[in-house]
């Protein structure tokens, strides 16, 4: 089976891909939900009280009122608007994050399926051309907006990924010479004795610096910034469209930290059976996941230019330092 | 000048022109933001305000679960008003006499008396109240009738839940004040 833009390392009958690719769109999605109201009920711990608990069994049930209330909604567009764009943007960031869901191994090749969406042979490319893509979505909701407070959150978002992709990419790169591979699936095979974690303790901790400034998450939520500008790029939407944005940002969190799983953390690798496997990939996520919300729960916003200070004085040399030394020790080993 | 900071340790070569220093107060400051020594800092404290919300976790919530559970309130707490009765002969305490709506400042309570029929007493004195009417919407808790009532006839209870949807039923009648309440207030033990 020949693909167009890039080598597939296993592939399987079209109809088991399209079976496989609706389980994983399906199992996510059915997650992302889960991981607003657990967000909410364990940031109220974190500040001694309990969150939401009164829709449903402790609260379960609050996503779906969330969602009927947001569906309930108009979905306003402003007079300064350009409509298209302002229709396309938020497509564009849930599309981005679904797409990248493809390349996520939950496991190797077992009984002849491979647990994952696809095994592409760029999978390190591919996971940054979509999660830049992500960002237009970010930039046109906000210039197309044609509001002040959404234009500043763009322009916050877009010098938030200049400043951080990088160092991002360079901290992959580490895990990338020592494998040998771009793809997913041999970077994780790579780690079968020792996780990346260990001799790639400072990528580790770039990509996740980095990441929740690619997700705009706590402490680098300036693109959003609710007490300055009114939720940035998406304060002039409404109804199902702002929804998706939250929905896009969970998702989005679920994708980094599936990719910090598998590049640091030993991906599916874990004790048990192999029907295990995608159990331990998605358990990882999953703390990974909390990790960010306590994050969010402990620091406070960055200045803007602690975050440029940050990412451009700190990161990037540590990035490229890293990465050098690498560089080195892969070479003379 | 007495609120001087350690102004042993302050260089003050870089101040000729104050001769004597009494008024200058030195303030000892953090070690700067930025650099090595910055980013080793704030990956410590980093990790000491994770510490910190982790112990919240730890520690539980404490939020009290307002409609299942209620705060307790202190003895003294002044909530909705009671009526009382003898409790030998059942007659009602009240006389009538109206200075708990001289004393109230709201000016929420109004009482009409009239005079006891020798043969069905109602109240133990002379006259009793025909009409005790509280008007809940405009009182204060402020306790002053409680405070007038010469006889101990009118009280505060401890009921603080009387939200309604309507201001005339706000309007609470003699017979409202003097039933028995609804226990719905858990009271404080003592010492608590």
């Amino acid at each position: 089976m020949s693909f167009p833009l890039a080598d597939v390392g296993y592939t399987e009958a079209v109809w088991v891909m399209v079976v496989k690719s609706l389980i994983i769109f399906l199992g996510v999605f059915g997650i992302v939900p889960v991981l607003t109201v657990a967000e909410r009920k364990l940031i109220g711990r974190f500040q001694n009280r309990y969150g939401p608990n009164r829709v449903g069994p402790v609260g379960l049930m609050q996503p779906l009122a969330d969602i009927v209330k947001l569906a309930g909604k108009e979905m306003f567009r402003p007079e300064a608007a350009v409509p298209f764009l302002f229709a396309i943007a938020p497509a564009i960031v849930i599309f981005s994050g679904i797409v990248t869901l493809a390349i996520l191994p939950f496991g190797n090749v077992q009984d002849g399926i491979g647990l994952y969406g696809i095994d592409v042979s760029i999978g390190v490319l591919y996971f940054f051309a979509f999660g830049s893509l992500s960002f237009y979505g970010l930039l046109l909701a906000g210039w197309s907006s044609g509001s002040k407070y959404s234009f500043l959150g763009a322009m916050r978002s877009a010098a938030q990924l200049i400043s951080y992709e990088v160092s991002m990419g360079l901290a992959l790169l580490g895990v990338v010479m020592m494998t040998g591979s771009l793809s997913l699936t041999s970077v994780v095979e790579g780690q079968g004795e020792v996780w990346n974690v260990v001799p790639q303790i400072v990528g580790f901790l770039i990509f996740m610096v980095a990441g929740f400034a690619e997700t705009n998450r706590a402490p680098f939520d300036l693109p959003e910034a609710d007490a300055e500008l009114v939720q940035g790029y998406m304060t002039e939407y409404g109804g199902m469209r702002f929804g998706s944005y939250l929905l896009a940002e969970y998702l989005e969190m679920f994708v980094v930290s599936g990719i910090a799983v598998t590049f640091f953390l030993g991906g599916w690798q874990g004790p048990g059976p192999g029907w295990l496997d995608p159990v331990w990939m998605v358990a990882k996520t999953l703390s990974l996941v909390c990790f960010f919300i306590w994050v969010r729960a402990t620091l406070p916003r960055l200045r803007y230019d602690q975050l440029m200070a940050l990412g451009w004085k700190v990161m990037l040399p540590l990035a490229t330092l890293n990465v050098l030394a690498t560089a080195v020790i892969v070479t003379v080993s | 000048m007495q609120a001087r900071l350690n102004t042993e340790k302050a260089d003050w070569s870089a101040f000729p022109y104050l001769e004597n220093a009494e008024d200058v107060i030195s303030v000892q400051r953090g070690p700067k933001p930025g650099g090595v020594g910055g980013a080793y800092r704030a990956f410590g404290e980093t990790l000491r305000g994770l510490r910190t919300t982790f112990a919240r976790v730890i520690e539980g919530p404490v939020t009290i679960q307002y409609p299942e559970e209620k705060t307790p309130v202190y003895q003294r707490f002044r909530g909705r008003h009671k009526l009382h009765r003898f409790e030998d002969s059942g007659l009602e305490k009240c006389v009538g006499c109206s200075l708990c709506a001289a004393a109230c400042p709201a000016d929420c309570i109004r009482v009409v008396a009239a005079e006891n029929d020798p043969d069905h007493r109602i109240s133990a004195g002379e006259r009793y109240a025909e009409v005790y009417e509280i008007n809940l919407s405009r009182c204060i808790f402020c306790g002053y009738c409680e405070v007038a009532c010469p006889f101990d006839a009118i009280t505060m209870g401890h009921d603080y839940e009387m939200s309604d949807y309507n201001r005339s039923d706000l309007i609470f009648t003699k017979e409202m004040l003097l039933a028995e309440p609804i226990d719905r207030t858990p009271l404080r033990s003592e010492g608590e």
